[in-house]
């Protein structure tokens, strides 16, 4: 499902990093302060004891929806998934006897990996990927440094155009791009065949292609956004140090900005990555149109395919763990790598 | 890209005249890339069915919006009003709730301290990369076990959850509300959580928008959990309904204009929202990507 994503932007993940040590001095001044007012010997902690209950206390209600929330949509469903992918439907009696959930170990695993449908979505997600991610992060970069530039007219205009399909849902843009590409509607294809071209953008070798263009289509401007705005945040005087140190705008754009938002990069290739492995909905309105895309194009559309179509809840959650693990590793690596490769330059110097 | 290989030896601060051409030219195509596709879906929303087909769009005679808008409002029975206001439900209110629930759980991340607190944060973190297609399955037989299948409850609960609106609000947190504040309201006897909803909240005001904004754009994009959850037509949100009246435009062609209009309408609240909301939003993403 790699529709327009609502994922605002911010900088690198503060993992573990504590934020929150400059105010505890400041409580205990204040504390300290309120604590002052109090008769009695031993009303100073007594005080400042049901401060930090009131504090917890507030701080309680306020992240308890949220937290209902998680356990409820999001831990008790993961269980379930990995619940499910373990046990299995077995009929005793030749199939006449009452359904029985049986453990089966790793049964359904060992049915989906086997399975040459689910390993061929798997091979289409990651070329894909391969195809999409460093069109999209390389494009909007591009883009976001030609308008930090300085050099283009009606920046604001170019930026809200460049903005505009991350408004329009995924499926109708995939709706959109559908007609553009479906022969008598599509004045496109009417454009190639002034010139003597037929193009079938639904075919075996473009369908994929086509995929990626609605994807990029739809993010490219979004992800340009947030490059802007981190090109933004870099300090002016960076910028005109390369400048006297005689460096050209290409070499400023790309040896002094690029490096500077690189926690914006690996953002960008994180998300793009997480929902690029989702890839669901553009398949699943072309499928409509296309004998290309089958059932099980990709994992997301073979899960769905798995639990509804042939109600086999054991294979559709086998194949979402795994799934899952993928994602998880992949967004893992992604960090780590960018982190050794940050240390390693940082050495380096 | 191109742009790029602008000569070397230009002066700094001047970029050659050339260069400066390659650039806007880059910037304007890339423009017309993302907005002819727009303008198609605007174009062909005027057309009737034969003006569509004969792909001429820019002829001015078959001119058929007002007969079009008639057509979808009444097609099946006026489904898409029906599907339009559900949306709109499903979207401005689940966003709504969902923002300050989020932002109300970051805040409390960043302002106070207790045991655990970054491997509660983590969890958030996690949730994030969880892609939904692992979720629908299990969400979908827990909400047959309850008996929710079918209802408005199985799609609007589900989309209140946004891990990544609590790690937006404990930056925004972060960034917009300062600790000073909340000494100065405890001094003066507040409760905590009137200060949070008269003071940090107000002060939190850009950050609430951002995070409703974009939740907003995901809850009128879902499409995935509404087809597991729903089979009564009458429930549908937008996305689900145009995709249900596209696999009936291949049997019977007279929903191609239908299908079209009512893709432009849907286009609509999101626009507006992400206009009159500008302010806001810009703001609130400029405040996440300093960090």
């Amino acid at each position: 499902m790699s529709q327009p994503v609502s994922r605002p932007l911010a900088g690198p993940l503060p993992v573990s990093e504590d934020t929150t040590t400059p105010p505890e001095t400041t409580r205990r001044v204040f504390g300290s302060i309120r604590a002052g007012g109090a008769s009695s010997p031993g009303g100073r902690t007594a005080t400042r004891a049901s401060a930090r209950r009131r504090e917890l206390a507030a701080a309680a209600t306020l992240m308890t929806p949220f937290y209902v929330l998680l356990v409820t949509v999001f831990l008790i469903p993961v269980g379930t998934a990995v619940w499910l992918s373990f046990f299995g439907d077995d009929q005793p009696g030749l199939g006449f006897g009452p359904e029985r959930t049986v453990f089966v170990g790793l049964r359904s695993y060992a049915a989906v990996l086997t399975d040459p449908t689910f390993l061929g979505s798997l091979g289409t997600v990651v070329l894909y990927c391969v195809v999409y991610i460093p069109l999209m992060v390389i494009g909007a970069l591009a883009l976001a440094l030609l308008l930090d530039s300085g050099v283009v007219r009606l920046r604001s205009w170019a930026q809200l155009g460049l903005f505009l399909p991350h408004a329009v849902p995924g499926i109708i843009a995939a709706l959109i791009w559908l007609y553009l590409y479906t022969p008598g509607i599509s004045p496109v294809i009417e454009l190639f065949a002034k010139a003597d071209i037929t193009i079938d953008f639904l075919g075996v070798h473009t369908v994929l292609p086509s995929i990626v263009n609605i994807a990029l289509w739809s993010n490219l401007g979004y992800n340009m956004v947030i490059f802007y705005a981190a090109l933004q945040a870099v300090p002016r005087e960076v910028i005109e140090a390369s400048v006297v140190d005689g460096a050209g705008p290409v070499r400023t754009a790309l040896q002094v900005k690029t490096p500077l938002v690189s926690s914006s990069i690996v953002m960008v290739a994180m998300f793009t990555l997480i929902f690029a492995l989702q890839l669901f909905t553009e398949p699943v309105l072309l499928s409509q149109s296309s004998p290309m895309i089958n059932a099980r194009f990709s994992p997301s559309m073979y899960i769905y395919d798995a639990a509804f179509t042939r109600n086999n809840y054991g294979l559709a959650a086998a194949a979402s763990v795994i799934l899952l693990i993928l994602t998880v590793a992949l967004s893992y690596g992604v960090t780590r790598w960018t982190n050794r490769a940050n240390s390693a330059e940082e050495a380096a110097r | 890209m191109s742009a790029l290989t602008a000569p070397r030896t230009a002066p700094p601060r001047r970029p050659h005249l050339l260069g400066r051409a390659v650039v806007n030219l880059v910037v304007g195509l890339s423009v017309l890339y993302t907005l002819l596709p727009v303008m198609w879906l605007v174009l062909a929303a005027t057309k009737n069915r034969d003006a569509l087909f004969r792909s001429d769009l820019l002829s001015l005679s078959d001119f058929s919006f007002a007969q079009n808008l008639r057509d979808v409002v009444a097609m099946d029975g006026g489904l898409f009003s029906r599907w339009y206001a559900n949306s709109l439900l499903y979207a401005v209110l689940g966003a709504a709730i969902g923002a300050l629930v989020s932002i109300a759980c970051g805040y409390a991340f960043d302002k106070y301290h207790f045991r655990h607190k970054e491997k509660l944060f983590g969890l958030v973190l996690a949730a994030v990369m969880v892609p939904q297609t692992v979720l629908a399955l299990p969400l979908y037989l827990m909400a047959s076990g309850v008996g929710l299948v079918n209802t408005f409850w199985a799609v609007f609960i589900p989309v209140l959850f946004n891990p990544f609106g609590v790690y937006l609000g404990r930056i925004f947190s972060q960034g917009y509300v300062p600790d000073e504040v909340l000494e100065a309201a405890r001094v003066d006897g507040a409760g905590e959580l009137t200060t949070y909803v008269r003071v940090s909240l107000r002060m939190l005001g850009p950050g609430l928008v951002t995070v409703f904004l974009f939740q907003l754009t995901t809850i009128w994009n879902n499409f995935f959990l509404p087809m597991v959850m729903l089979s009564d037509q009458d429930l549908y949100p937008v996305s689900l309904g145009l995709y249900a009246w596209n696999s009936a435009a291949r049997v019977s062609p007279e929903y191609y204009p239908v299908v079209i209009t009512g893709s432009l309408l849907a286009v609509v609240p999101l626009i507006l929202a992400f206009t009159l909301l500008q302010r806001f939003w810009r703001s609130g993403l400029t405040a996440g990507a300093v960090k």
